[in-house]
Order: C-alpha cells, then sequence, then structure tokens
C-alpha cells in the first residue's frame, strides 16, 4: 500500500506548521522523517494517521483518497513515543485491543496475539502488566499492539526516543530486520539523524514545514542539497565568503567554483566536513588557512582537532586518524596549515531589495 | 545507645504538645459529639430507638425522602462531574478557565443563599414561578426543589476527584485507542474507566455522603411539610424544636451511621489505591533493581 502525501498545509494560529509538503512513499518502504523539533514531522506523521485534518491538500493509501476519512476508517498502526500502553490491561489485552474493538472471533483474536508475541520475542509474557515491563519491552508490545489488525500503514512517532542508547541502537535494528519480514509500508518520525539514516529505506530532512531534501541516506549524506542539511547532519565547519566570475573566496582561501560566472560578486557560504580537512606541517602548495591548535580530544575513533584561524576569525573541528595523528603529534598551542579535500558551495539567495 | 536527633525533628515537648492538641481537639469536636448522639439515641433501650425511628411515620418518610433525593443528585452529579472533567482534561476551549473555576462555586457560596436563588427563580414570585404554575410544575417546596437543592452543593465533588486524575493520566491512552479503530463506547468503558474507577467511586461516596448531610440550601427550599418535604436533617431539627430529644438523637445516629459508613469505604479505597500503587512499585524494582 503506497501513501501519497499531495501539497499538506497545515497552520496553528499564526504559526505554519506545513508549508505545501508532497511526498509519495512507495509500497513496502520504510521512510524516516527527520528534522529539528518544530520542523513539522510529528504534525506530518498525525495527518497521515488521521489524528490531525490538513488545512488543505490531500492524502491517499494507494488509490483510495482518505484526507476525510476519520482514524478508525483507515487501519492505520501507530505506534507512541510514551508507548501509550493501556496500563490496567495484560501485554495480551493491549495487543488484542484492535481486534477486540472490531469483533474479531476469539479464536481468531488468540491466534493473532501468540504469532504477534512470537514476533516481538516475548512469548510467556502476555500475563504481565506493562509495568511489570521493561522499556524496550514496552515499546515492542506497542508495536505488535499497532501491527494486530494488520494495517495498511504503520506510523512510528518517535519511537526510540524515550529509550537508553543502549536499548535504542538494539531496538532499531531489530525494527529494521522486523520490516524486512512483514514489509508494512510504514513511516517514523526521529530528530536522531543516526536512527534515520541506519534504519530507513529513504530520508526526508524536514525544516519549519517544509522538505528540505528527499533521498536514500547515501544520496543525503554524499551530496548534500542546501546549507540547512549540510548543518543538520552535523560535523560540518562552515565558511562565509563571497563568489565571482567562477572564483569562491572565503578569507585566504580561494578555489574554483564553475557554477557562478556572473560578474558580480554575491555571498555564499561554504561546508566542510570534519573529515574531509586535512592537517599539515608545512604547506603544500593546495589552498590553506593557518591555523593554531586549540585542544585535542582523543577519546574517540577519530582525533577530533579544534584549531583557531587568528586571522580568518574562525574555529573548526579536524578529524585525524589515529595513524596520522601519530605521525603530526600535535599539541595545543601548535601552527598547522589546514587544507580542505572538498568544499560545497552555497551561494546565497540576493536579498530582496528593502 | 540513644538515636541521634535529626535535624527536622523538634525538642520531644514541642511533639507532645502538638499531638496532645490534635487528639483532644478531634476528641472534643468529633469523638464526644459522635459517642454521645448513640448514647442518648439508644439510652431507653433499643426497643425505644427503634419506635423513635419506625414508629414516628413523619421521621420514617425522612428517611425515604433522604433515600431519594441523594441517589437522584449522585447520579446527576455523576453524570455533570464525568463531563465537566472530560471537558476540562481533554480540551481546550475559550472559557476552560472560567468553568474551571465556576465549579468550584457551590463550595464558596453560603448554602443559604443557594437556596434563596432556587426560591428567587422557582418560587410563586419568583421568575419562573408563573410559567410553572401555568405547567403545574412545582419545584419549590417539593422533592424536585430538594433534589435541585442537593445537586447544586454537591456538584464539584465528583468533578473536582475526577479532573486532576484525568489530567495526570493524559489522553495519550485514549488517542491510541482512537488509532486502533476502537469507538467512543470502547473507549470509555475499556480504556478510560478502568483508570478513572477508584477516584469515581471515592467522588460518589464522598458526593453521596454530602448529599445525605445538606441542610442550608435545602432548608430555604423545602417548606417544612412533616411528612412531605422533610429530609433527614430537617427532621432533626424540628424533632429537637419540639423537645423530641429521643427521636432528634435516634435520627441523628441514622446519619452519624451514614457518616461512619462512608468514611470506612473512603479509608478502604485509599487503601486499596495505596496497595495498587505500592505493588506497581515494587515490580518496578524487581523488573529494574
Amino acid at each position: 500500500m503506497s501513501i501519497s502525501i499531495k501539497g499538506i498545509t497545515k497552520r496553528f494560529g499564526s504559526f505554519t506548521a506545513l508549508d505545501d509538503v508532497s511526498i509519495e512513499v512507495p509500497p513496502g518502504e520504510l521512510l524516516a522523517l527527520l528534522g529539528p523539533s518544530g520542523s513539522g514531522k510529528t504534525t506530518l506523521l498525525r495527518i497521515i494517521s488521521g489524528l490531525e485534518v490538513a488545512d488543505s491538500g490531500s492524502i491517499f493509501y494507494q488509490d483510495e483518497e482518505v484526507t476525510k476519512a476519520a482514524v478508525r476508517e483507515r487501519n492505520v498502526g501507530f505506534v507512541f513515543q510514551h508507548y501509550a500502553l493501556f496500563r490496567h490491561m495484560t501485554v495480551f489485552d493491549n495487543i488484542a485491543f484492535g481486534l477486540k474493538v472490531r469483533g474479531r472471533p476469539k479464536g481468531e483474536i488468540r491466534d493473532r496475539v501468540h504469532q504477534l508475541l512470537r514476533l516481538i520475542q516475548l512469548e510467556g509474557m502476555e500475563k504481565s502488566l506493562p509495568q511489570q515491563l521493561s522499556g524496550g519491552q514496552r515499546q515492542r508490545v506497542a508495536l505488535a499492539r499497532a501491527l494486530a489488525a494488520e494495517p495498511k500503514v504503520l506510523l512510528l512517532d518517535e519511537p526510540f526516543g524515550a529509550l537508553d542508547a543502549k536499548v535504542r541502537a538494539e531496538l532499531r535494528q531489530w525494527l529494521r530486520r522486523l520490516h524486512d519480514e512483514i514489509h508494512v509500508t510504514s513511516v517514523f518520525v526521529t530528530h536522531d539523524q543516526e536512527e534515520a539514516f541506519e534504519v530507513a529505506d529513504r530520508v526526508v530532512i524536514m525544516n519549519k514545514g517544509r522538505v528540505e531534501q528527499m533521498g536514500t541516506p547515501g544520496e543525503i549524506f554524499e551530496s548534500p542539497a542546501t546549507p540547512f542539511v549540510m548543518d543538520f547532519l552535523g560535523n560540518v565547519n562552515v565558511f562565509h565568503g563571497h563568489v565571482r566570475a567562477g572564483r569562491a573566496r572565503l578569507g585566504s582561501l580561494e578555489l574554483a567554483y564553475p557554477e557562478y560566472t556572473d560578474e558580480e560578486s554575491r555571498a555564499a557560504m561554504a561546508f566542510v566536513r570534519s573529515h574531509e580537512l586535512e592537517i599539515l606541517r608545512t604547506k603544500n602548495g593546495r589552498p590553506s588557512l593557518e591555523a593554531r591548535v586549540t585542544h585535542v580530544n582523543v577519546a574517540r575513533s577519530v582525533v577530533k582537532v579544534h584549531v583557531y584561524s587568528d586571522a580568518f576569525g574562525i574555529a573548526l573541528t579536524v578529524d585525524v586518524g589515529w595513524d596520522r595523528f601519530a605521525e603530526l603529534r600535535l599539541s595545543p598551542g601548535d601552527v598547522v596549515h589546514v587544507s580542505p579535500r572538498q568544499m560545497r558551495v552555497f551561494v546565497q539567495e540576493q536579498r530582496e531589495e528593502s | 545507645m540513644a538515636n541521634p536527633r535529626r535535624a527536622h525533628d523538634e525538642p520531644p515537648a514541642v511533639r507532645l504538645a502538638l499531638i496532645l492538641t490534635a487528639v483532644t481537639i478531634m476528641g472534643l469536636l468529633v469523638v464526644v459529639p459522635l459517642a454521645y448522639v448513640f448514647i442518648e439515641a439508644f439510652a431507653d433501650g433499643p426497643a425505644t430507638y427503634w419506635a423513635n425511628l419506625a414508629g414516628d411515620p413523619d421521621t420514617l418518610h425522612s428517611i425515604k425522602l433522604t433515600l431519594m433525593v441523594a441517589p437522584v443528585a449522585v447520579i446527576s452529579n455523576l453524570i455533570f462531574g464525568l463531563a465537566a472533567a472530560w471537558a476540562i482534561a481533554r480540551f481546550r476551549f475559550p472559557g476552560r478557565a472560567l468553568l474551571t473555576s465556576l465549579i468550584d462555586m457551590p463550595f464558596t457560596v453560603s448554602p443559604v443563599v443557594v437556596g434563596l436563588f432556587l426560591l428567587l427563580l422557582f418560587g410563586r414570585q419568583g421568575f419562573l414561578g408563573p410559567w410553572l404554575q401555568e405547567h403545574n410544575i412545582r419545584i419549590v417546596f417539593a422533592w424536585p426543589g430538594l433534589v435541585l437543592a442537593t445537586c447544586f452543593v454537591t456538584f464539584p465533588v465528583i468533578a473536582r476527584e475526577l479532573i486532576p486524575l484525568m489530567e495526570e493520566l493524559g489522553a495519550d491512552e485514549e488517542i491510541a485507542a482512537v488509532s486502533l479503530g476502537a469507538r467512543a463506547r470502547h473507549l470509555f468503558t475499556l480504556v478510560t474507566l478502568p483508570n478513572i474507577k477508584w477516584g469515581l467511586l471515592y467522588g460518589l461516596i464522598l458526593c453521596n455522603a454530602r448529599a445525605m448531610g445538606e441542610f442550608g440550601a435545602v432548608f430555604v427550599v423545602s417548606g417544612h411539610i412533616a411528612g412531605q418535604t422533610d429530609t433527614m436533617p430537617l427532621r432533626v431539627e424540628k424533632l429537637f424544636q419540639e423537645y423530641n430529644m429521643p427521636g432528634a438523637y435516634a435520627v441523628s445516629s441514622v446519619l452519624a451511621m451514614l457518616a461512619l459508613v462512608t468514611l470506612f469505604a473512603k479509608t478502604a479505597l485509599e487503601w486499596r489505591t495505596r496497595q495498587e500503587l505500592a505493588a506497581a512499585a515494587r515490580e518496578r524494582a524487581g523488573e529494574n533493581p
């Protein structure tokens, strides 16, 4: 069952939560909506489910328009961040709820619940109450409950947000495997890019109620479409400068920028990921920036070297491999040359005349 | 070795004085009068006691009337309390804050004023009086007036109990139930009611206790027609005015017994809720040590 989101707009008072958002989710895909808080991702998920109503635009499940349909009629599975399990019901009754309210026969309900208990690896726990379970177990029960009535689509709102880091990592791998098994079209909301990139087939990056970029994790990581995406992905250094006649000037760095050939100078931002910067003891002819080492953080799989360029007034973070770090023998106060292996330049929109 | 005194412990003399003051006041104001009611009621033996209650048709009628008015008031307030609590805890609407404070009004207004207000509205010279007379509907000086007065005075009780409870529970489970295809009746009977049942029962018991004991508002609208509009508290007052002390004490003792039953039920309910909470806490501790 595919999901088509067409031109969805939603306002809360004067705040525009979603601004003309269109997304296609092909059948069986696991899609992540990724963005900072306030980007509209949860509102969009709630509109897909029917828990929230859009001001304009439409939602289709396959060829059926569900824009005006109530949640009850849509047959979606919804998993909440804080589980929202029925606290007075056993695990069995929680999972059976969606079947029970649809009036399915008792025998069928029992078989389906036991099948789901096997799927979530909680066989033998059906008589427990939610409060007797750990966070990870509760979220698995919530997932089984959402899947019980064989929903057309599965929607998950920050499903691992309330769990500690270790359980979160386990559960998201488990969700990926589960999805490969059951293949229900799924959309999940997260603000954690690692989670989105690890679990999802495709990622939609949202900002201020708009889609910034859509693509596979690889596509987005390799070629971020906008400054926002670049910045949101993190681990990135930002330079401010100008472009003019096919060249970009960023302080003492100058490089070719053939995309902009105009003679008129325009403001530009350049992004360089920490691992795309190189530290040199001596200049090697490539564009570089003189900087002073301020701090060295060795408590990771790569060494994070923080440097400061006095001439340029900018602090940079450089990832250095352990082998290279041993060669360079850097310590705070050293003067080095920092050279970008790769840069992404974004020419800023011309400001309107004021 | 003596236990070292903790910082927040008062000196023993202060502690003793505080405990004695509390116990003395409770004893003088509550226990002694309550015991005295029973002693006086049974002063001439159980046979006289029974005669004072069952032998007097007006007294018997007052007991029946109270047992009719109180449940009607409790059921009305059950409906109102649930509706008000649901509206305030679940929806955001203009006037919500005003409604929240208005619910408390019957607790802050003197019941006598409430009675006068009903008289002004429904009485013969009242605002709706002529229309009611035209349609031959009696409210004041009849049982509908008693029910209205009792409802008004007790209506915050259940809502007050449910609003904080429902706000604390949150709407998460209800939203989840809707997403799973639940209709309104499933939502209420399978999800909301089991979560609020103890609080609701507690509210019902308190509401019933207040309804049976209500005097001020009922006094104004009843008209004191013996055998017709006297509830138990009004009957006590009338017997007392007629110097029928054994009768007054007998009816009082029935009211006092109702109060004791309420107190017992309330304590049992509180104990029950605490047990459930403690069990939940123990299970959590066992699961994640």
